[in-house]
């Protein structure tokens, strides 16, 4: 198909000098010693001036994570990676301070990204006087670059509805009591050897406590960027959704291009109790190497879900365009009765980029309920798997589950693999399995560029028409960003 | 001047020959008709003007305002001025109609140096045209022909002609599966554009769209080639002895 074909080529050379957030920040860092032993377990807990307990639970972790080996069962391909080999600290020298104090160079860094770091004075009558084309929603950001978080917007006004939202290492000091109860408690320290790695070295991620019955007033928003070479980023997010309470919550993820792999291994946690709802939207946009597969974040992430609660809910979205690897499963333990799990997937591997990724949706509950959209796209040489686990238990009477997974290929050297496991073993239980491969065809293409669009509006258009029921799941703010990467992620793999 | 001259245009699929020495020229401000048997190559002239890939130009050529049509992208044709009204318009499942409307406007405006439309802007005029059309406003949130009738995909894109404004509409057998009130409608549209600047290719298989859009010439092409040019009254002629009596000329 000459039209792919050309489409494909044009992709690629805007792919090769495409990722327009490949710069790097020239700041003074501070690393611990590189390698991977105790004493780095211990060098990180010190930084963070972090309790007894913590300490102990991070060498419980890494002595744990010892005796565990590398995942092989997933689709993706990799040389070894060298544990021994990277820096698993690094931090501005210039260490978190309130937002007026923040390093300008850091500033400018996230301007550049398209982060607002700085508060808006908006909401008009409220807090000064806006412009109307300021008047919108705002978004409260959290920015943590390499091993910390640099600054937190809005929090005062958060504090008055009574929402913790701060940097972890900064929950370790002023809320113990609530990390020490949910940290570890849905990701347990020897879940899975990238788990396990990261309990044991994490330095920093996001935490958010939302109190009973409040309804958390804007977006959260967590912004990670991997700046400093040869270094790992551990990230730990932990979300409590107490009873009747509501939050969404987004990350966000850029890193340099770089001709070397860099690791990046997060974990994220979630508590959903009675009644309470989180939605949690990603767009990650990690690099995903060059157009001959060179360079590129392994990005191997555990995140999951406890809906505790009756009625409780979680959703999660993600678009994944960045990585040269995706290992990640974002999941929901359906534990209270009526609780909610879902999961809307858009995933891209182009160029040489490979993707595992799916959900587990554990329904424990009566008249559980979870959804799953998947839609992967791949073009060049992408690999692109969705693997998917429903189980049903035996408590979980009238439990159901609808799965929907459709792969868009692009060109033929690309491949889509589906992977659903399926265990029910509950008689009163419903799932429902759909799944749908389908190529861009050449008379889309033409049709579009017939009405005067090139090849990548094209393509751009196609594919966001076929991720639409994903797309639509995300906040405002975020869709129209999110279907601009697409296409430009996939400008040369027509998407 | 022509607006659109074809000279001697031969071309091929997969090696097979298809268009084979085509030559036709339509002034500007004129409406032409092309009418010929399935088969005939009708659909591969329009698709070889179009730019659609896979056909092989291998003689002739193709001017538009003396420019090489054939050197230019299918998006460089449609932004000077080329339009073709599919004969199977494509489904682009996802893809809201507004959307995709509003983006292909854009993109023709901004080769024409107007400024883009923001949506409200866009929504009065799709919904001023659509009326005319007798198009139910929800065909703009659907996807794009997507579970559309065929009757509605016609319209959708004689819509997109009437948004666009081309200055030289190709139509592949607009009429075909249309009922007589469809068919009006479908020629009011093509009517509302008619213009000093403005020429049309009308391809047809039956004379009945052209009792209502008054063709200025009626070629028939046969077996990739016209076979006999004439005024409107050739159309007549055709519908009452058959292709069978050109046929044999060919
Ligand atoms: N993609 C194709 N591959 C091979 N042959 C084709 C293709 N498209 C059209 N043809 C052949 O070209 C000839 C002309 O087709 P077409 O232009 O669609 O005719 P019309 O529109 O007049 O009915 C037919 O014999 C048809 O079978
Ligand atoms: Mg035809």
């Amino acid at each position: 198909m000459p039209a792919v074909n050309e489409t494909i080529e044009a992709v690629q050379s805007v792919t090769d000098s495409g990722y327009k957030w490949g710069f790097e920040t020239d700041i003074e860092m501070e690393f611990a010693p590189k390698g991977l032993n105790e004493d780095i377990v211990r060098f990180i807990s010190k930084k963070k001036n972090e309790p007894e307990w913590l300490l102990e639970w991070r060498l419980r972790a890494f002595a744990l994570w010892q005796t565990m080996e590398e995942p092989r069962w997933s689709a993706v391909k990799y040389n070894p990676i060298d544990y021994q080999d990277a820096y698993y600290y690094a931090a501005p020298k210039q260490g978190p301070k309130s937002l007026e104090e923040v390093d300008p160079e850091l500033l400018r860094t996230y301007e550049k990204l398209g982060i607002p770091l700085r508060e808006q004075e908006v909401l008009a009558g409220v807090e000064g006087a806006g412009s109307a084309a300021d008047a919108r929603m705002p978004i409260a950001v959290d920015a943590v670059f390499d091993s910390v978080s640099v600054a937190t917007s809005y929090k005062a006004r958060l504090e008055k509805e009574g929402i913790i939202f701060c940097s972890i290492s900064e929950a370790v000091q002023t809320h113990p009591e609530l990390v020490r109860k949910y940290l570890g408690s849905v990701v347990p320290q020897g879940d899975n050897f990238f788990a396990a790695l990261n309990c044991a070295v994490f330095t920093d991620g996001s935490f958010v406590y939302v109190p009973k019955g409040v309804r958390c007033p804007m977006e959260l928003s967590t912004y990670f960027r991997i700046n400093a070479k040869s270094t790992g980023q551990f990230e730990r997010t932990l979300i409590i959704a107490d009873e009747g309470s509501t939050v969404s919550y987004l990350e966000g993820c850029t890193a340099p291009m770089r001709d070397e792999n860099q690791l990046h291994a997060a974990v994220v946690e979630l508590v959903a109790l009675d009644d309470a709802s989180i939605k949690y939207s990603t767009v990650q946009n990690w690099y995903p190497g060059d157009a001959n597969g060179k360079g590129g974040i392994y990005n191997f992430v555990t995140k999951r879900a406890a809906c505790r609660g009756k009625r409780s809910k979680v959703s999660w979205t993600q678009v994944e365009t960045g990585s040269a690897i995706t290992w990640k499963y974002p999941s929901c333990i359906l534990q209270g009765d009526d609780s909610v799990g879902e999961f809307y997937s858009v995933a891209i591997a182009n160029n040489w980029q490979q993707a595992d990724t799916g959900t587990k949706m554990i329904h424990l509950g009566a008249r559980t309920k979870s959804t799953i959209v998947s839609k992967g796209i791949s073009a060049g040489q992408g690999q692109n798997t969705y693997r998917g686990l429903v189980r049903i238990g035996p408590r979980a009477s009238g439990a159901r589950n609808f799965t929907q997974c459709d792969s868009l290929l692009i060109g033929d050297k690309c491949g889509a693999h589906t992977v659903p496991y399926i265990e029910n073993r509950c008689l009163t239980a419903k799932v429902e399995h759909e799944a749908t491969t389908s190529r861009i065809a050449e008379d889309q293409l033409f049709y579009c560029r017939q009405r005067g669009l090139s090849q990548e509006e094209a393509v751009g258009m196609i594919v966001n028409g076929f991720c639409r029921e994903v797309l639509k799941e995300l906040p405002m703010e975020f869709a129209v960003e999110a279907q601009k990467l697409l296409q430009i992620s996939l400008e040369g793999s027509v998407g | 001047m022509g607006m659109l001259k074809i000279e001697n245009l031969s071309a091929e699929i997969d090696g097979k020959t298809i268009l084979n020495g085509i030559s036709l020229e339509v002034p500007a401000g004129e409406i032409h008709a092309v009418m010929g048997p399935n088969g005939s190559g009708k659909s591969t002239l329009s698709y070889v003007l179009a730019g659609r890939e896979g056909y092989e130009v291998t003689g002739g050529s193709a001017t538009f305002h003396g420019q090489d049509l054939l050197a230019l992208d299918p998006e460089e044709r449609a932004a000077a001025g080329l339009f073709l009204a599919f004969q199977y318009p494509v489904e682009l499942p996802g893809v809201g109609n507004a959307n995709f409307l509003r983006t292909a406007l854009n993109a023709i405006r901004k080769t024409r140096g107007e400024p883009e439309l923001d949506a409200m802007q866009f929504l009065k005029i799709a919904r001023e045209r659509m009326k005319a059309l007798s198009m139910p406003e929800d065909m703009l949130k659907r996807g794009v022909n997507v579970g559309f009738s065929g009757g509605e995909k016609k319209r959708n894109e004689v819509l997109q002609m009437a948004l666009l404004r081309p200055q030289l509409a190709i139509l592949d057998e607009t009429d075909s599966g249309l009922d007589i009130d469809a068919l009006k409608i479908v020629a009011d549209g093509v009517n509302a554009q008619r213009a000093p600047d403005f020429s049309a290719l009308i391809i047809t298989h039956y004379q009945r769209l052209l009792d209502y859009i008054i063709p200025d010439r009626v070629h028939v092409l046969v077996k990739g080639r016209i076979v006999k040019s004439g005024g409107p009254e050739l159309a007549h002629a055709l519908e009452k002895e058959g292709y069978a009596s050109v046929q044999e000329a060919a």
